[in-house]
């Protein structure tokens, strides 16, 4: 066999292989539209993001928002219920982390890591209990004077913490941003 | 076969142009557009976010008293390719517009301030057309002889149509009476023609006919933050760009993507050209040896 | 499944064998992939795989559109709308489906008018024939109730004008009429079953397309020549044809990826060419635009349709002749519906022993005739419905007919046919000599002026 035929064979190759992997970048390119269809679309994300005004809401009152189909607690607490918070020991906690999307994983579920300002005036945080996902009781309920899930006797206290009852976690805290009155729900849609 | 070949290919090319061909038969009256050079038109063709940004104010300022845009969002007035406004600005025109949505938590009835997720009114106040897609449901030209293969090119002239309407009210020809309704306008086909400006077999002697709007737009009727001179042209041509976007957001996206598919699919034709001439090349040799 | 000898089907692989004794898979796409295809098949056998192609296109950005599509009077319009604005490359799967039928379209007539010229309709493959008609019509119902979801002015007025088609049907009309509407006018119940059979109609026509295949795979393809593969042995076969893969696949790839640039195009630099403006203005059942016309694959049709007016003398005597029964509407519809039954019966019409038009000097003029009458048509359909259009239709329809049911049938007497050659091999290599001719010819008048 020449030298020349066995070149001409690699360069055959050569170009079988390239043809093949142009095709297959073409598929390819061909399917992904198909499946980001699916990805929630520019009216749906819109929605992602709600801003709450709350100027009205007077100490010692909450208001529950709907944001992604689901309830955000935001508290106005009192002076007592703050007092009541802090004076809590961490590591007595059943759940340590301040499951507060803000801050990095593992932050220790102070009450200063959970509330939204530094007075800690606001705390906000999603109204789904950690069990089994119903939305919690809230205005001072359960033995620890902030919230009660009926369905199967989990209690939080003041500062959204489990601390009695099946409920495994923290009531999470979604990310937030916090301007004079104006609480915005957001979270980057990560796709 | 190669002649067959050839025929079909001819074919091929005569379907194209055959493809768009349709008359417009407007009974009514005649009028003629004229091609405008716009930033967006061609496959490379881009909005000019400053000349979107002029045109939304026509539309907030003039257009949107008796027209609605029911199928456009306030928040795609932020898109980069579009107008690309600041959310913070958008939010002002919101909360200086006034205007309110159906509010979806109340009792039916109830409204609440439009926010940037929302879409804007309908607003059918004065039986104005929608405007979301005006751009796209008037044709300018179907030019050359009707084939529409300008389309590439300059677009159907949708947007020129804009623009040859609110530029096209002129003096009333001579033949219409003092209270003839509505408002001469040259551009405008389809509307009424009062009997005098037609002769005895019904022809129409003058180019347009009178539409209900009146003109809209004068010479400063608003005022260009960019300091851009504010003349009944420079905003028509504004608001018809303005609306064109609103009618069609992901233009330049669409075209850059056509780009690189077309220069994609190019290689990977020359590639498949290659190849099946390599593969074929033995069996045609084989029979001439 | 092939009549034509081919190398049998023996797997290697452990788990390929287990599969194949039970259910023999492998084997059919194995004999579907390897079957042996006459190797004189020219560029104008393209269009089978490009009309698989968009087969697949236009299944799949179909049942992706579907997931935001609502099929709703009141909410269809601005749901199209979500589509082309909100939804993640929504302007694009819209887009495509909307031109990809147009595509479709292209390719079919191409392929239909390759079969018309090279005689593939005829004897032994009529059925493959008698099915691709059938797709023919599955596609021009898929189109049309298409046109009709996004529930613009046009596909408003498009539907009302067909289906009022069958108020033409002579007692029953109007009941039938009722019966699609699903009430008394183009309406919600009319989207609603119109979504529902648009949906179902491509799976239709992709089973059809598997007995297409299935039924010319088992007589062999047609090609250029027109005579058959010479099937004595496994070794006569291989002088005539080639295996379909690689060399009919990769060929099919490249003319497929220059009609994708074509596709491409249309879709990203032209969209809305070959839409309606119109269609950009939501239904409204109280006000008809000013010129309602149909898609452009439905042209020809449509003008002989609107051809056959009160004043014509044969429509005139048809009528009387059934007193009053057959009238001019009724006899547009038939026309119609007849344009593509003389098409389903040219196997039987056409009475040449030649299959190939390439030997038969008389036929191709009368063939070609018929491809400009085909686009004049298509021209005249688009015409509002006035002279000279309406003569020159009339004259264009007459030719239709003319040219299915006297100018085929009589050929096969008055003409006489040019030698055709023996085999598929003696085509193939009658094609590569004239080629080398060619290039021979052409080097040399490259090289006279040089010196």
């Amino acid at each position: 066999m020449s030298d020349t035929m066995t070149d001409d064979a690699s360069r055959r190759d050569f170009l079988y292989i390239a043809t093949g992997a142009a095709g297959l970048v073409a598929t390819g390119a061909a399917v992904w539209p198909l499946v980001d269809q699916m990805n929630p679309s520019a009216d749906v994300l819109a929605l992602a993001t709600v801003e709450v005004d709350v100027s009205a809401v007077e100490a010692g009152t909450q208001i529950t928002v709907k944001w992604r189909g689901k309830p955000v607690f935001i508290r106005h607490r009192t002076e007592h219920e703050i007092e009541a918070a802090r004076a809590v020991d961490v590591g007595s906690l059943p759940d340590g982390d301040a499951r507060n999307a803000n801050l990095p994983a593992g932050s220790p579920a102070t009450d200063a890591d959970r509330a939204a300002s530094e007075d800690g005036q606001w705390l906000v945080m999603m109204g789904v209990c950690t069990h089994l996902g119903c939305v919690p009781i809230g205005n001072a309920s359960g033995d620890f004077g902030g919230w009660f899930c009926p369905c199967h006797g989990s209690h939080y206290d003041t500062a959204g913490r489990i601390r009695k009852g099946p409920a495994p976690r923290n009531l999470p805290i979604p990310e937030i941003a916090v301007n004079g009155t104006t609480i915005t729900l957001i979270e980057e849609y990560k796709a | 076969m190669k002649s067959m070949t050839l025929k079909s290919a001819l074919a091929a090319v005569a379907t194209v142009a055959a493809l768009a061909i349709s008359a417009p038969a407007h009974a009514a009256g005649t009028a003629h557009t004229e091609d405008i050079s716009f930033s967006f038109e061609g496959p490379f063709g881009k909005f000019d976010k400053a000349q979107l940004q002029r045109g939304w104010q026509v539309f907030r300022e003039v257009c949107s008293t008796c027209h609605g845009m029911r199928y456009v969002s306030a928040r795609e007035l932020t898109w980069d390719n579009g107008p690309g406004f600041e959310e913070e600005q958008v939010k002002a025109f919101l909360a200086d517009s006034g205007w309110e949505v159906a509010d979806e938590e109340g009792e039916p009835g109830d409204t609440r301030p439009m926010k940037l997720s929302d879409k804007f009114p309908a607003n059918t106040s004065a039986g104005a057309p929608d405007l979301s897609l005006m751009a796209k449901s008037r044709a300018g030209f179907h030019g050359p002889y009707g084939s529409g293969i300008n389309q590439l090119l300059r677009g159907i002239g949708g947007p020129e149509y804009i623009f040859s309407i609110l530029t096209g009210y002129h003096e009333p020809p001579a033949c219409a009476p003092e209270d003839a309704s509505g408002y001469y306008n040259a551009a405008f086909a389809a509307g009424g023609i009062p009997d005098g400006c037609k002769d005895e077999h019904g022809h129409v002697s003058v180019s347009g006919s009178w539409i209900g709007m009146p003109p809209p737009l004068s010479d400063d009727a608003v005022e260009y933050q960019d300091g851009t001179p504010a003349t009944v042209e420079q905003m028509a041509e504004d608001v018809a760009a303005f609306l064109t976007w609103a009618a069609e957001p992901h233009m330049m996206d669409r075209k850059a993507a056509g780009a690189r598919n077309v220069a994609f699919l190019v290689i990977l034709s020359v590639l498949l050209y290659l190849t099946n001439k390599a593969l074929w090349a033995n069996v045609k040799k084989k029979k001439k040896a | 499944m092939s009549a034509i000898p081919h190398p049998p089907f023996e797997p290697k692989n452990k788990f390929v064998k287990w599969v194949d004794s039970r259910l023999p898979i492998f084997g059919l796409v194995y004999a579907t992939l390897t079957i042996p295809t006459p190797k004189n098949l020219n560029w104008m056998w393209i269009w089978g795989i490009v009309l698989a192609a968009f087969l697949v296109v236009q299944l799949a950005t179909g049942i992706v559109l579907v997931m935001h599509y609502t099929p709703h009077a009141d909410m269809a319009f601005a749901s199209v709308e979500h589509i082309m604005r909100d939804v993640n490359g929504g302007w694009l799967l819209r887009y495509a489906h909307a031109n990809g039928a147009s595509m479709f379209f292209i390719a079919v007539y191409a392929h239909i008018f390759r079969g018309l010229y090279y005689g593939s309709y005829k004897n032994p493959r009529e059925i493959t024939w008698i099915v691709g008609i059938l797709i023919y019509v599955c596609m021009m119902a898929a189109a049309f109730m298409g046109y009709v979801l996004p529930w613009g002015q046009m596909s408003f007025w498009g539907a009302t004008v067909i289906t009022n088609l069958f108020s033409a049907i002579p007692f029953v009309g109007d009941d039938i009429v009722k019966f699609l509407w699903g009430g008394f006018a183009v309406d919600n119940p009319t989207l609603n079953r119109f979504f529902s059979l648009h949906y179902l109609v491509p799976f239709v026509i992709a089973a059809l397309v598997a007995v297409h295949i299935w039924a010319f795979h088992s007589t062999g393809n047609n090609n250029p020549a027109g005579v058959p593969v010479r099937t004595k042995d496994f070794e006569t076969v291989q002088k005539d044809t080639v295996p379909f893969w690689p060399y009919y696949v990769i060929k099919d790839l490249f003319a497929l990826a220059l009609f994708l640039i074509f596709f491409v195009v249309m879709v990203f630099f032209m969209p809305n060419f070959l839409g309606h403006p119109d269609n950009f203005i939501e239904a409204n059942p109280l006000s008809t635009p000013s010129h309602i016309v149909p898609e452009w694959y439905f042209l020809p049709f449509y003008a002989i349709l609107r051809a056959f007016t009160g004043d014509v003398w044969l429509v005139q005597f048809v009528s009387f002749v059934t007193g009053g029964l057959v009238d001019a509407k009724l006899f547009g519809v038939i026309a119609m519906f007849g344009a593509i039954i003389a098409m389903a019966l040219a196997p039987w019409l056409d009475t040449s022993k030649v299959i190939s038009g390439r030997y038969r000097p008389q036929f191709k003029w009368w063939f070609w005739l018929l491809v400009i009458d085909f686009f004049v048509l298509m021209w005249v359909g688009a015409m509002p419905a006035e002279e000279p259009y309406a003569t020159i239709s009339l004259v264009a329809s007459a030719y239709w007919f003319g040219y299915f049911f006297v100018i085929l049938p009589m050929l096969g007497f008055t003409e006489k046919p040019k030698e055709v050659p023996e085999t598929v091999e003696a085509a193939f290599d009658e094609m590569i000599a004239a080629k080398y001719a060619k290039k021979a010819k052409a080097a040399g008048a490259a090289a006279t002026p040089a010196e």
